[in-house]
């Protein structure tokens, strides 16, 4: 139990278990602005939910949620500006949504219909929104980290008041590009906040077999600069963590590595059954940590919410998230001759080629099928 | 005026011209690069637009990526192509892949600068020729200048372009001499080039054995055949119109590629003479590669392992 302790220690912590805040540590921020945290992270599980549905009744193909993270996620980028870079993992629907990504923008990415962003070309929840300033999601794990740096590093050279936040999960703390990514910052002092959703578990792979170290923030040290460890189930420490690293970054202060201590509540993705892998104790013990239940108890001692709003803004939601599928659903996929669109930013003559070649086989089939 | 000096001369107008360019790899700076490309360039410029970074390939490709979505024109030095190998998934996950699976939405003006190629006694780990390997890759443009003028001009184009453009400056070229017209801008880079007329073979090739098949050519002639040298410059998109024109005048191929001849390069352009030009044709498209080993150290290794010009001279006198 030594992480454990280690993580006592020093973890940063707003709202206690039970909803009380500690005010000298409250980032006050407005009644409004808390309102709008506590419904996109309610809209977020409830996303997660449907979606799960969805994929076991096989209308979609693949989803990956955010349930038990919806704090680290969305209280981080609550703390950005318009201009900074948000260069997600997979799991960070909620923080494009806070800057503007709509659930129509969401549900037609996870269609790949004509008016997905990513025009069918991605899988489901791996986003992108160069308008938001939100990062095309790349799979392979960790390889998003040294973007951020270059983002960081030209906001910089520009000599513009911008700074980028990258996410990643513990699994990510082993690759090299982790580190490799974290000494550069370090080394250019790039405006760079990084930010590990500590959930505990690389899909079966506990984070005692990423680390030795007692803790991820740590690693920061030995590139220089500063780790800070925070209860990612409190939405308000992580707010106050990420506004102080990017206040910290724009003023040229450099980087820094935020670990939010967190827990991944469901599976990896529609792909996973945790139960091959983890105890039920330990999923109940960190449902009683719940991020939404912890800050919908702050709400109500603030007399901000109540059992009522609770069940009507439930409502709500559910009525958006049903007509939004339903409209999204009758949209058709895009023509298959666009996958030759966007691989250069002019058709070069072999994809023109093979696009007319592709639009002749189409035609002829279609042919054939009506000739039966 | 040699490759190297034109490749410095290519990075200064550069770095004059446009603010958002900027220079980074390791030993660019204060050292002037591994191949002295960059040389003088740290006290003009200064730290910020010639920077000498940590030692990390997967890093400064990486965050080359991420400084061109942020709106820069950054130009990435990796000293050579066998070290790129630790940034691959910078390049074809990600650079090859952000503008299309983003729908779009997101381009990389990136330029990537890398020697490839041996002939140096470097043995394997310093020798490889895998631009082969990175044509395969669709979403980047993949050149191998062989003239002094392609070694600025192709620069000069790579940063006028909106998708990532990787650079493979054959080693060997570094200390070439030629002629270089100080005003030339970009160069064209979507076509090849014919480098010497001939009606009697078509010798294909590109970087690094340029000057080799060049020279074979030149004891063709001697021997009263007259080849037809045509560089292929950009590897990808490949421009085979213009080896089909040569071929069709000539009718007879051969292809001087100087990686490994299973799945090489000249295998796809042989593939696709075969595919588009096969009524041209008197005789099968032969290929000259290098022998498929490590490269090896020794100097006589090394040479009976790479295409030499004797080697092009009597495989075009078998035809």
């Amino acid at each position: 139990m030594k992480a454990a302790v280690a993580v006592e220690d020093k973890i940063v912590r707003v709202l206690g278990e039970g909803g009380e805040v500690d005010a000298s540590k409250d980032p006050r921020l407005s009644d409004r602005d808390l309102l709008t945290l506590y419904r996109a992270m309610l809209l977020n599980r409830m996303v997660d939910e449907r979606m799960f549905r969805l994929q076991r009744q096989g209308r979609i193909a693949f989803y990956i949620g955010a349930t038990g993270e919806e704090a680290a996620i969305i209280g981080a980028a609550f703390a950005m500006g318009e201009k900074d870079w948000v260069v997600p993992c997979y799991r960070e629907f909620g923080a494009a949504y806070v800057r503007g990504f709509t659930l129509r923008d969401f549900f037609c990415q996870i269609f790949g219909n004509a008016q997905d962003l990513t025009k069918g070309r991605q899988m489901p929840v791996h986003i992108a929104s160069s308008r938001l300033h939100v990062l095309s999601v790349s799979s392979p794990v960790g390889t998003q980290i040294p973007h951020a740096v270059g983002l960081a590093i030209a906001a910089k050279i520009r000599k513009a008041k911008e700074a980028a936040l990258v996410f990643f999960g513990d699994g990510a703390t082993s690759e090299g590009d982790f580190h490799v990514s974290m000494n550069f910052a370090g080394v250019f002092r790039a405006p760079c906040v990084f930010l590990c959703r500590n959930n505990q578990w690389a899909i079966s792979v506990p984070r005692e077999r990423q680390t030795a170290a007692p803790s991820i923030e740590i690693k920061a040290k030995a590139y220089g600069f500063e780790g800070v460890l925070v209860d990612g189930n409190d939405v308000l420490a992580i707010y106050a963590t990420t506004k102080k690293a990017f206040e910290k970054a724009r003023s040229g202060g450099g980087p820094t590595l935020i670990e939010a201590f967190t827990y991944r509540l469901g599976p990896h993705s529609t792909s996973d059954d945790p139960h091959a892998y983890r105890g039920e104790d330990e999923v109940e013990l960190w449902k009683k940590k719940d991020p939404l239940i912890r800050f919908r108890e702050y709400l109500e001692k603030r007399k901000l919410w109540h059992q009522d709003r609770e069940t009507k803004l439930m409502q709500d939601l559910n009525e958006e998230i049903l007509s939004t599928l339903k409209e999204v659903e009758q949209i058709p996929p895009p023509p298959p001759e666009s996958i030759f669109e966007d691989v250069y930013a002019v058709m070069p003559w072999h994809l023109r080629e093979q696009r007319d070649q592709l639009l002749r086989w189409l035609e002829e089939r279609k042919k054939i099928t009506e000739s039966y | 005026m040699t490759y190297r000096e034109a490749i410095r001369a290519g990075l200064r107008e550069a770095l004059r011209s446009d603010p958002r360019v900027f220079l980074m790899g390791e030993d660019v700076g204060r050292y002037g690069g591994a191949y002295a490309c960059s040389r003088g360039l740290l006290e003009e410029f200064g730290p910020e637009r010639v920077r000498d970074t940590p030692l990390s390939e997967s890093t400064f490709v990486g965050a080359g990526i991420g400084a061109a979505l942020g709106g820069m024109r950054p130009i990435v030095e990796v000293m050579t192509v066998n070290f790129s190998l630790l940034a691959l998934d910078q390049v074809v996950n990600n650079a090859a892949t952000l503008r299309h699976m983003s729908g779009g939405q997101f381009s990389i003006p990136l330029a990537v600068r890398m020697a490839t190629g041996g002939g140096r006694q470097l043995a394997a780990q310093h020798s490889h020729s895998l631009e082969g390997w990175y044509a395969h890759i669709p979403g980047i443009k993949v050149l191998t200048p062989a003239t002094v003028a392609d070694a600025k001009g192709m620069l000069l184009a790579a940063l006028q372009d909106p998708d990532p453009v990787f650079i493979f400056e054959h080693a060997m070229l570094y200390p070439m001499e030629g002629e270089l017209d100080e005003d030339a801008g970009a160069a064209d880079i979507s076509q090849a080039r014919v480098r010497r007329q001939g009606n009697d073979v078509t010798l294909i090739t590109f970087g690094g054995s340029l000057p080799k098949t060049l020279e074979a050519a030149e004891q063709l002639a001697s021997l009263e055949i007259e080849a037809e040298v045509v560089d292929a410059r950009v590897l990808r998109p490949l421009d085979i119109s213009t080896f089909l024109t040569s071929v069709a005048k000539t009718h007879r191929v051969v292809i001087v590629d100087e990686a490994w001849r299973t799945g090489s390069f000249a295998a796809e352009i042989s593939a696709q003479i075969m595919e588009q030009g096969f009524d041209h044709l008197d005789a099968p498209v032969a290929r000259i590669c290098a022998a498929e080993v490590p490269m090896p150290y020794a100097k006589h290794l090394e040479e009976a392992a790479l295409p030499q010009v004797g080697i092009i001279v009597k495989t075009v006198q078998g035809l």
